[in-house]
């Protein structure tokens, strides 16, 4: 279970948002929405420990994140897998070495079970065959859908979105889309999903957070946000051009 | 004020670095590929540099030294050799390779740091302290020692060459002198030398490419500080380096 609680952000003057507290279950899926700017991906990053707060924690299983060692940190973050917005794959070394890469250093795994490993994880993410390519020669989406691979190969507790569909066409969303469901179904991941694109918010999210005008603006369920009369919620998903 | 946040941030990247220089098997891989781009990779460039220096340095020479000197000729292979050994190696191999070593690892960092390829290996449990500047920092001390000696060995052959090749001397005479003012303790001064200049430039490049943001431009930017400053603080080291140990 992750807690957030009390969050604040700024970066020198400028306020980013201040007092975000909700909490992520174990299981499920929450998208986090919100317009450009709004700060979604600087909160992705605190429930990693890659930024740090001004004030506030955020409570990874009964630990507080900010206040652990940096040792102690590296072993929680082992229970994350992030699926970056570029997929921030390694361009040094191709598609298998990238999907490869958590296993040679956090596992004991032969060279074979290594390779029988990625090959399914690369088989779960529709790129069979894509081993050899270097990353240099990879589409927009097929980058993110290594970046999913890679982020899954050590079996995640959690696993953390960053706009997984933007720059995509409809398509590949979808695809995506029906990766992250099937990731939350038959794996058990957590997933936290941060996203404008409220197609993919209605296929895959439980939980929906609203962060706007520097604070987190609205939370609640789906359904509850199906029957929301906040307005600065109706307006962001009318923005949207979908009707709920 | 931002120097001495900087300064700071330089300290903690290296205390951090050194804190993990024993986690030998995290870096293992990526530090015999930094041998390689380090040390093989620049040899041919150390090698010209070398010669040319060498070269230059005799033809100069012996053109100041003028035809109704009364001073042997082979002083002219004592002169060249011991300002090779003593300074022209190390210090013109390092400005070279500031730009060629430097700015690689600036681009690099830099690079990872902005596509996020660093958080990727933070977020993954890695010490990318330890994976990426450690490698390269302890690498670049390992690897301008032998540059040095490279770029030395080239010079004094250019030298040899060129003042047989214009008639200046012979090549024995050049190897005479060059002998009679050879003393041991010139080449610990000039290891000594190169080893600082391998920590300067791989650190701060290492700092600049590391704490990159702002894009592509943010990348140039790091790279173009780490290449000047890393020039600034060769010169600067060379200049303590020889007050002090001299």
């Amino acid at each position: 279970m992750i807690e957030i609680q009390n969050l604040s952000k700024s970066f020198g003057e400028n306020l980013v948002w201040e007092n975000v507290s909700f909490n992520i279950l174990d299981g499920e899926t929450l998208a986090i929405i919100g317009k450009s700017g709004s700060g979604k991906s600087v909160l992705l990053k605190h429930l990693n420990a890659l930024l740090y707060p001004d004030q506030g924690e955020v409570i990874i299983d009964g630990h507080k994140l900010f206040e652990l060692s940096y040792t102690e940190l590296r072993k929680i973050r082992q229970k994350f897998g992030i699926l970056f917005q570029g997929g921030a794959l390694f361009d040094s070394i191709n598609t298998f070495e990238n999907v490869a890469f958590p296993l040679r250093y956090f596992t004991d795994l032969n060279e074979l079970e290594i390779r029988k490993k990625v090959e399914k994880a690369l088989e779960m993410v529709n790129l069979v065959g894509s081993g050899d390519k270097p990353t240099s020669a990879l589409s927009g989406g097929m980058r993110k859908r290594v970046g999913l691979a890679r982020a899954i190969i050590l079996e995640p507790e959690y696993v953390l979105y960053d706009e997984p569909t933007s720059g995509l066409d409809p398509q590949t969303s979808q695809e995506i889309n029906d990766l992250i469901i099937y990731m939350s179904e038959h794996l058990e991941i957590t997933s936290i999903v941060i996203t404008h694109d409220m197609y993919s918010v209605l296929q895959i999210a439980e939980k929906v957070a609203f962060l706007d005008q520097n604070k987190l603006s609205w939370y609640g369920t789906l359904e509850e946000m199906r029957s929301s009369t906040d307005s600065s919620l109706l307006d962001f998903i009318k923005a949207s051009e979908y009707q709920i | 004020m931002e120097a001495i946040r900087q300064l700071g941030q330089y300290a903690t990247l290296l205390y951090h670095a050194l804190r993990s220089i024993l986690e030998f098997s995290t870096y293992r891989k990526n530090l015999f590929q930094e041998f390689v781009k380090i040390g093989y990779e620049s040899v041919p460039i150390i090698m010209l540099t070398g010669a040319f220096t060498g070269a230059v340095l005799t033809l100069q020479t012996a053109y100041q030294l003028g035809a109704d000197t009364l001073l042997p000729i082979s002083v002219v292979g004592s002169i060249v050799g011991q300002s090779i050994i003593i300074e022209l190696a190390a210090v013109i191999g390092a400005l070279v390779l500031a730009g060629k070593v430097g700015a690689r690892i600036s681009t690099e960092l830099g690079t990872m740091r902005v596509s996020e390829q660093i958080d990727a290996l933070e977020s993954m449990g890695f010490n990318s302290v330890t994976f990426l500047v450690v490698p390269r920092v302890l690498s670049g001390i390992l690897m301008f020692p032998v540059l040095y000696v490279v770029a030395a060995v080239m010079g004094i052959s250019g030298g040899l060459l060129a003042g047989s090749l214009d008639g200046i001397l012979l090549a024995a005479e050049f190897m005479q002198g060059a002998r009679e003012f050879f003393f041991p303790e010139d080449v610990v001064f000039g290891v000594v030398k190169s080893f600082v200049f391998g920590f300067v430039i791989t650190s701060i490049s290492s700092f600049k490419g590391y704490y990159a943001s702002g894009g592509a431009e943010g990348v140039g930017k790091a790279t173009t500080q780490a290449t000047v400053l890393s020039c600034i603080y060769i010169l600067l080291s060379d200049f303590a380096l020889a007050a002090l140990l001299l």
